[in-house]
């Protein structure tokens, strides 16, 4: 402190003899400003304009591509970009390879769930300004890649099916449509809102460390038929029993991480919570 | 070389392949489905509105009949029409009992709400998903059914032998390309091929239509010599996302959403497009208003127009429109209660597609085609909202239990060149449609001799050759290819349609046809390779955009989504006819048949289309 301040000291009383010496100085630290200033500028421009996607790249197949890597695209950015449009981008502008699903582009078809900045989204619904820049995208973690940002779906649907997903009743008037009530039909609506995306499995702690758990997803569906009153109530207590196996609905550690990454925002946990509680009176039924 | 054998093999599992698939199994038959998604990727899933269906007192199937032929600006058929409105109820009905969550009214029973052009409120639906729910229920009716599931191959080629005269020809199967492990395999119908491809809106740059929404079926089918029927007639709907195409619904309006241009002005009103109406007019006229507005300076960002609804309150808002708000922000980064949305027309629905009669078959027989890929024809030059639902499960299910083997009678319906009553002669292309190296066809050479297995076997062998060729050679990639296309198709074959921009089309088109000629998939992997897949999907899109373009040309009038600056009429004493276009083994030819007006019990009369 005190050596600055009688270094400036020195420099205001020495002003002619130092002069060159201070103006060298004073315009070098102008210049390091400007080419900050610059720098900034640039860096603005170019985020105004660019953004830059690092995109995990694999093909079991193709040399150079056997060693998973990143590669880095630069996608002019538009206002209401979404990570799938800059997927596309790439694709169509810098790579062809590059490989994912998508189709509907609105968050229905349930085709791109992917690995976004650490977090299972869709990419067709997650605009770029809501996200960290560079975007970091990769396959959705706790499944086999087959390739790029492609997983095997194959267990997904193999555990979504074995819940015995359709609508089953014995009884079935005649021309007509069977009674429900509204109540009862908003009671299971969230839980038929699922489009089959996969991305509370591929967030599941549970599901990563046990292969065999049905998972989010479909003890979901199980809870869409359990609670609908039109399938009697028989077909509910076959339903739990179901639910209640060694792999269903006790291994859940209600952690919640499936209902945070549901994009269609299914309350999971609350519904797997539910048929705890259902399984539980049931049981007691019987005894 | 791997063949597998069905009696029935469904193309595509959206709404119209799956209730094929149910129905053909119902019947006994030992069914596949064949899908480059899995089923509950179809677009059909992306449906809002609802299913029309006559189910209440004081409402019957001859009403929902005469409503469809007035939307229909009297070009649909009326033996499908009928058809439509009489099966519809149960097959309603049959959806509700297995399982579908409709909305429901507090006697318990489903719900039904009006919809434009209808007579009664008959729009039976199911929140605002329905179609989310009527894909759902019926996968898993084929899952309950344990019906096979070909997902992720995607079919590129039919198997149909090449006898002259196409209504000699017979369709034994089809070819695919399994997308996971890069296989090409055959796919033998021992009793039918249906196609339930879906629509084709990637032929253009703006749409509501979902990446795969690529035409493959009516592609296939018409280089197999089966005629496309009324291609040049396609849905624009007013209100989608400048960005991405996403639909926002006419709720939007309903509840009084209004429409401004860059200038301020109500132009509905102000401009006099609609003095009664306003924004509630038909979608065809407030998508011509909004584009006019917009190339006579007036739009925003040369682009779109504004579609307000902040001032119903954020209350009435999240009470009733909530979905448009998620739509807005996820989709175009804007928030309705703060902001107008942006929005222009787009690409929404084809009302042509491949000729069929009301039991769903094609002149060739043993291929069969149901749902939008299809034209019966129901929908004529417009189709009603809550239209496209039905056709889905009632032509679905009736071409699936004909394949399998139902008798359903002799359809009125006639298909096939032989229906032919006009040949249009005079039409004046810059440029020769069709092939670049005539003849050019998909069906087998001498197909007409060999056992129906061979003639699988070959056209697999010829596949194979067609893409080992484009996975080696260089060349251009397909996807330039497809951007001019779809950019010359929104530009000149949209909602408003003139000579000289028609004409301007196929010269674009024909250069998308010499440049696909070299094109090269650059991707060498045989492990999904989805530039492989978009390539093959690009050669169907300049295909379709072909017949829609000669279509808009040949048709001089005015009729429901078609309109024409020369030509601001309705025809009816000239035009009351079906424009069908048959490859014709590369050189497209253009003839008419009649339009079919007299139903069950009554003849339909021309009237003015007002609502």
């Amino acid at each position: 402190m005190s050596t600055q301040i009688k270094e400036r000291d020195t420099e205001t009383e020495s002003e002619s003899s130092e002069e060159s010496e201070h103006q060298t100085r004073r315009l070098s630290e102008k210049r390091e400003r400007a080419d900050m200033k610059e720098r900034a500028d640039n860096d603005l421009s170019e985020h105004d304009e660019t953004v830059r996607l690092k995109v995990f790249r694999y093909d079991p197949e193709v040399e150079g591509k056997k060693d998973p890597r990143f590669d880095t695209f630069e996608v002019p950015f538009t206002k209401g970009m979404t990570v799938l449009d800059a997927l596309i981008y790439a694709r169509d502008h810098f790579d062809s390879s590059l490989t994912f699903r998508h189709s509907c582009r609105q968050a229905v078809c349930g085709s791109d769930a992917l690995f976004v900045n650490g977090r299972q989204r869709l990419g067709c619904k997650t605009q770029m300004v809501d996200l960290e820049w560079p975007v970091r995208i990769e396959p959705l973690p706790h499944a086999d890649v087959v390739k790029d940002l492609i997983v095997d779906m194959e267990h997904f649907y193999d555990q979504m099916e074995s819940v015995e997903p359709y609508f089953q009743t014995n009884e079935l008037p005649s021309g007509e449509e069977q009674r429900q009530s509204r109540e009862n039909r908003e009671k299971v609506k969230m839980s038929t809102r699922c489009i089959w995306c996969s991305a509370c499995m591929s967030s599941c702690n549970v599901a990563a460390g046990d292969n065999e758990y049905l998972g989010p997803a479909a003890i979901n569906k199980a809870y869409r038929f359990a609670m609908d009153e039109r399938e009697g109530e028989d077909m509910k207590a076959h339903r739990l029993n179901i639910i209640e196996q060694e792999h269903g609905v006790w291994r859940c550690q209600t952690q919640f991480s499936c209902t945070e990454v549901c994009p269609k925002d299914i309350p999971l946990t609350e519904h797997i919570q539910e048929l705890k509680r259902e399984a539980v009176k049931s049981n007691l039924k019987f005894w | 070389m791997t063949i597998h054998e069905h009696d029935v093999v469904v193309v595509g599992a959206g709404g119209a392949g799956l209730r094929a698939a149910i129905a053909a199994e119902e019947e006994g038959a030992d069914v596949a489905m064949v899908t480059k998604l899995h089923p509950v990727r179809s677009h059909t899933g992306a449906a809002e509105g609802g299913i029309n269906a006559a189910l209440r007192d004081g409402d019957d199937w001859e009403l929902h009949a005469y409503d469809t032929m007035k939307g229909s600006d009297y070009l649909g058929d009326a033996p499908a029409i009928e058809t439509l409105a009489q099966d519809a109820p149960e097959e309603v009905i049959q959806l509700e009992h297995w399982g579908m969550p409709f909305s429901r009214e507090d006697d318990g029973r489903v719900s039904q709400r009006p919809f434009g052009g209808l007579s009664f409120p008959r729009t039976t639906y199911a929140g605002a998903e329905t179609g989310h729910h009527l894909l759902h229920t019926m996968y898993e009716q084929a899952v309950k059914r344990g019906i096979r599931v070909y997902d992720e191959f995607y079919v590129s080629q039919l198997a149909v032998t090449d006898h002259d005269d196409p209504e000699d020809r017979e369709c034994h199967g089809c070819v695919a390309y399994d997308i996971k492990s890069g296989d090409v395999v055959g796919f033998r119908a021992r009793n039918g091929v249906v196609l339930a491809t879906g629509g084709d809106g990637q032929v253009f740059e703006h749409t509501t239509n979902a990446v795969a929404n690529t035409g493959d079926g009516p592609a296939m089918a018409y280089r197999a010599g089966v005629p496309v029927e009324d291609m040049e007639f396609v849905q624009f709907h007013p209100t989608t996302l400048p960005s991405t195409g996403v639909l926002i619904s006419e709720g939007v309006r309903g509840e009084g959403g209004i429409l401004y241009n860059s200038e301020g002005e109500r132009f509905m009103f102000e401009g006099g497009y609609a003095n009664n109406a306003g924004e509630l007019a038909s979608r065809d006229v407030v998508s011509r208003a909004e584009l006019t507005e917009v190339n006579e300076g007036r739009g925003i960002n040369d682009e779109y127009v504004y579609l307000d609804m902040r001032h119903l309150g954020e209350e009435r808002i999240n009470d009733r429109l909530e979905n448009i708000i998620h739509l807005a922000e996820d989709f175009e980064g804007v928030n309705p209660i703060d902001e107008p949305m942006p929005v222009k027309p787009g690409q929404h629905y084809h009302m042509g597609g491949i000729e069929t009669n009301e039991n769903g078959e094609t002149c060739v027989s043993g291929l069969y085609a149901a749902g939008e890929c299809a034209c019966a024809s129901v929908h004529g030059s417009n189709r009603l909202g809550g239209n496209a639902l039905p056709e889905l499960i009632v032509f679905g299910a009736r071409a699936g239990h004909h394949a399998a083997g139902r008798d359903l009678g002799t359809a009125e319906v006639d298909t096939g060149p032989s229906a032919r009553t006009e040949t249009e002669d005079g039409l004046d292309t810059p440029v020769e449609p069709g092939a670049l190296d005539t003849p050019d066809s998909d069906v087998a050479a001498d197909g007409a001799l060999v056992e129906p297995v061979e003639l699988v076997e070959r056209a697999v062998e010829r596949e194979r050759a067609r893409i080992e060729d484009m996975l080696e050679r260089d060349g251009t990639n397909h996807a330039e290819i497809r951007e001019d296309l779809q950019e010359t198709m929104t530009e000149n074959v949209n909602v408003f349609r003139r000579e000289a921009d028609l004409k301007k089309a196929l010269e674009v088109i024909r250069e998308c046809r010499e440049r696909y000629q070299g094109v090269a998939v650059s991707d060498p992997s045989r492990t999904f390779n989805t530039d492989l897949i978009h390539t093959i999907e690009t050669g169907n899109l300049i295909d379709i955009a072909e017949t829609i373009t000669l279509g808009a040309l040949a048709r001089e009038e005015f009729r429901g989504a078609h309109w024409r600056q020369e030509h601001q009429e309705r025809k009816d004493g000239e035009w009351l006819k079906h424009t069908m276009i048959s490859w014709n083994d590369g050189s497209p030819e253009l003839y008419y048949k009649p339009v079919v007006l007299e139903g069950e019990n009554k003849e339909y009369e021309p009237k003015v289309r007002s609502y």
